[in-house]
């Protein structure tokens, strides 16, 4: 139900932003120490996550803003007749239990998949539909080898799934075992099964294919001493009917060279280091693969830090900037599951922090510890910087919540100022100031959030967000 | 090649399964070595090779193209035209003939493939015929590497005997199947067995297709490994592979064996063969 994602991803933020988390099954872990654990470093490769029931370590942990009752255990239902299978009881349009189903599946010590190809499974469903995600490696974390499977379609017939791994050598210590996210089909919910959940090393996949850059090839503009990232990543493989899949995956999995180590140098974790003017060709490749598409750095020389602020630091009230003593804040990114892709990578160059938002399609500031009573001031200021380029299709949303009297995110007290910037407003390689009225809250002494949104605008840095008189 | 229906094939699968449990077996207990068979002593009296430039044309001295569209899809309802085109026909360059299936119109058909013969130029009765072929796949893609007797024009199909070495089809990428079609058993009632590779695919690597031919019997080989062997006395008509046969490669695209294209049937396809070697006993 992909039409239902974008309204989700609405539901989620406007639901909660914190983490609403739910054990419900946690197996028992021997908290013996014997010297075995102090010996050996190597996980466990046991390939099972789901045949009858929980494997050994495995817990459950639904999403923030999902009905945390969706998932239960079947004993009916099951593929093959077996014991028992996982049930995924997706909620109506509005349900109070929770706007969708979803959660993770993960072993809080981690397994060794190097020996693996794919996590497979057979799911079926009370009627046709289109489950909006399901993978493995959301370890509830950094989800650094995330894969999964967008618009998965399942019917009332037990399928056999395949979600491939694109390079088993990098799972050694992977805690998320299988995820899944999925809301009502055209506002009803409906029911869905899986079963016989695990990690096979089967030789049935071929013809793998990956993309970077969207498979073009791409020149952005970078800077010295800020680190950048790829995007916008694919991998395909073909199944064993003989069909491609498309599968979604993290850019840890790309291994990247540099055309021209004086310009760009790839550290050991894979991260782009620029370290001096010039032109450099970024390639990628997924254990062996060579990626489509490339990504080319033209390296103008140092960045130049956002304008120093005018305004003196007693009418200012700052949340990040270098230039004044910030208030508390909860986080900058709140990685809000499932659908959130932006990754931070705040950058510090000469001394100047800046917040570097990649990957970007929404994120959050919370600063709820307290909240921020700016009813005293009049505006918040950001500076925006955007490497890439300005498309006629560049949108930057920014919305700023009050908490209300409650004083927390919900209870329908909040309200909301936002703005859009259009590529009219949005100058490329080029600090952006913008400054925003308060007038349009309600309630201005319980501030809490800022939620950034874009469109066709993959990467932004951001510095300088304040409340000023 | 020509003919299957859905009965015979679940019978192939199942069949497949019980030599993948002899195969399991043999590997299991002797890794060297799988099967005890007859030694043969086989000399090597032709090859193709396939070395020349890319996009080259074939040997004309020894391959001919089948054209168009034949009779109702070549017997089979396939979809494809069969062109002489080097998009279609030609060596990769590195030593192997490719013959690619496109989605591409032409006449009225739309897609085109390749189909080619050594009729009239090059025929062998017995001994040990091999390729090594890497499959193309996808759903409704056919590949095969087969032969027809010799004498075909003069008594017909299926008369003249048809053995396929190697056909599979594009959704079942682990299977191969072996087959012969003649008199009284022909098409849906051909003789014959799948093999599958099991946790492996045919179009990931070249694997070699062979059979092993001789007086009243066949025995079919992937890798080197019996399948199969099919012998005069349980053929339900008349053994007609004592004599003469040419041999044939193409990549047809739907038809009844196979079934249509979909939509997620990735194009274009190509069939790669390293060489095609052809033995007889001393």
């Amino acid at each position: 139900m992909v039409t239902n994602k974008l309204k989700n991803i609405k539901q989620i933020k406007n639901m909660n932003v914190l983490w609403l988390t739910m054990l419900v099954l946690v197996l028992s872990v021997s908290c013996k120490v014997d010297d075995d654990d102090l010996r050996s470093p190597s996980f466990s490769t046991t390939p099972e996550v789901f045949i009858d029931g929980f494997s050994g370590g495995l817990e459950y942990n639904a999403f923030g803003g999902s009905d945390v009752f969706a998932f239960d255990l079947d004993y009916e239902e099951t593929y093959g007749g077996t014991e028992a299978s996982m049930k995924f009881a997706v909620p109506d349009l509005n349900s109070p239990a929770g706007t969708y189903a979803g959660g993770v599946f993960f072993v809080a010590g981690g397994r060794d998949l190097s020996g693996y190809t794919a996590l497979t499974f057979y799911a079926k469903a009370s009627k046709s539909a289109t489950i909006d995600v399901i993978g493995f490696g959301n370890d509830l974390g950094e989800n650094k080898f995330d894969v999964s499977l967008s618009g998965l379609p399942v019917n009332t017939n037990w399928q056999k799934y395949y979600i491939p791994i694109p390079d088993p050598s990098k799972l050694t210590a992977e805690k998320g075992m299988l995820y899944y996210a999925e809301g009502p089909e055209n506002g009803e919910g409906y029911t869905f099964w899986i079963d016989e959940v695990q990690f096979e090393n089967i030789g049935l996949l071929a013809h793998p294919k990956a993309t970077m850059m969207g498979d073009q090839n791409l020149v952005k503009l970078a800077y010295v001493g800020v680190d950048v990232g790829i995007d916008n990543v694919g991998y395909a493989v073909n199944l064993p009917s003989g069909v491609f899949q498309s599968n979604n995956l993290t850019t840890s999995y790309f291994d990247l060279v540099s055309s021209n180590k004086s310009v760009v140098v790839i550290d050991k974790d894979n991260t782009i280091n620029v370290v001096g003017p010039g032109l450099a060709l970024i390639q990628g490749s997924v254990n062996g693969v060579d990626a489509s598409g490339t990504l080319t750095l033209n390296v103008q020389g140092s960045f130049g830090s956002a304008p120093a602020p005018a305004y003196d630091a007693a009418n200012v009230i700052s949340i990040y900037s270098d230039h004044y003593n910030n208030v508390p804040v909860d986080f900058f990114n709140g990685y809000w599951e499932p659908f959130q892709t932006t990754v931070s990578e705040d950058f510090n160059v000469d001394g100047d922090n800046v917040l570097n938002y990649v990957n970007f399609n929404f994120v959050g500031t919370q600063f709820s510890n307290p909240t921020i009573d700016a009813s005293t001031m009049t505006n918040i200021h950001f500076d925006i910087f955007i490497p890439g380029a300005v498309g006629s299709s560049t949108n930057l949303n920014i919305v700023l919540r009050d908490f209300g009297a409650d004083g927390t995110d919900g209870g329908g007290d909040d309200s909301n100022i936002s703005v859009d910037y259009t590529s009219a407003d949005l100058v490329q390689g080029a600090w952006n100031s913008f400054d925003i009225p308060l007038s349009g809250l309600t309630n201005t002494s319980a501030l809490g959030l800022i939620i950034y949104e874009g469109t066709d605008l993959p990467n932004f840095f951001a510095d300088n967000i304040f409340f000023y008189n | 090649m020509r003919y299957s229906n859905q009965t015979k094939f679940m019978k192939d699968l199942f069949q497949s399964g019980a030599i993948l449990t002899v195969l399991l077996f043999f590997s299991a207990c002797d890794k060297d070595n799988t099967q005890n068979l007859p030694e043969r002593d086989y000399s090597l009296i032709w090859s193709e090779e396939f070395e020349g430039n890319a996009g080259e044309s074939l040997d004309s001295t020894i391959w001919t193209y089948d054209i168009g569209t034949g009779d109702n899809g070549w017997g089979n309802a396939e979809l494809q035209y069969y062109r002489d085109s080097p998009d279609n026909v030609s060596l990769d360059g590195d030593g192997n003939l490719a013959i690619t299936a496109r989605n591409q119109s032409f006449g009225s058909s739309p897609f085109t493939s390749g189909r080619i013969k050594t009729k009239n130029q090059f025929s062998t009765k017995f001994g040990r015929i091999e390729a090594n072929i890497k499959l193309p796949y996808g759903p409704g893609v056919w590949p095969a590497f087969w032969m027809l007797g010799d004498n075909i024009d003069n008594v017909g199909w299926p008369q003249c005997g048809e053995i396929d070495i190697m056909e599979a089809r594009g959704q079942l990428p682990s299977i191969t199947n072996g087959t012969i079609h003649g008199p009284g058993y022909a098409a849906g009632a051909s003789i014959g067995e799948a093999y599958s590779l099991g946790n492996d695919r045919f179009d990931k690597d070249f694997h070699i297709f062979a059979i092993e031919w001789g007086e009243d019997y066949i025995d079919f080989f992937v890798d080197d490994f019996r399948y199969n062997r099919i012998t005069a006395d349980e053929v339900p008509g008349e053994w007609v592979y004592n004599k003469s046969f040419y041999m044939l490669l193409n990549v047809a695209v739907g038809g009844g064996f196979v079934g249509f294209p979909t939509s997620g049937t990735p194009f274009p396809q190509t069939l790669l063969v390293d060489y095609i070697r052809v033995y007889q006993e001393q």
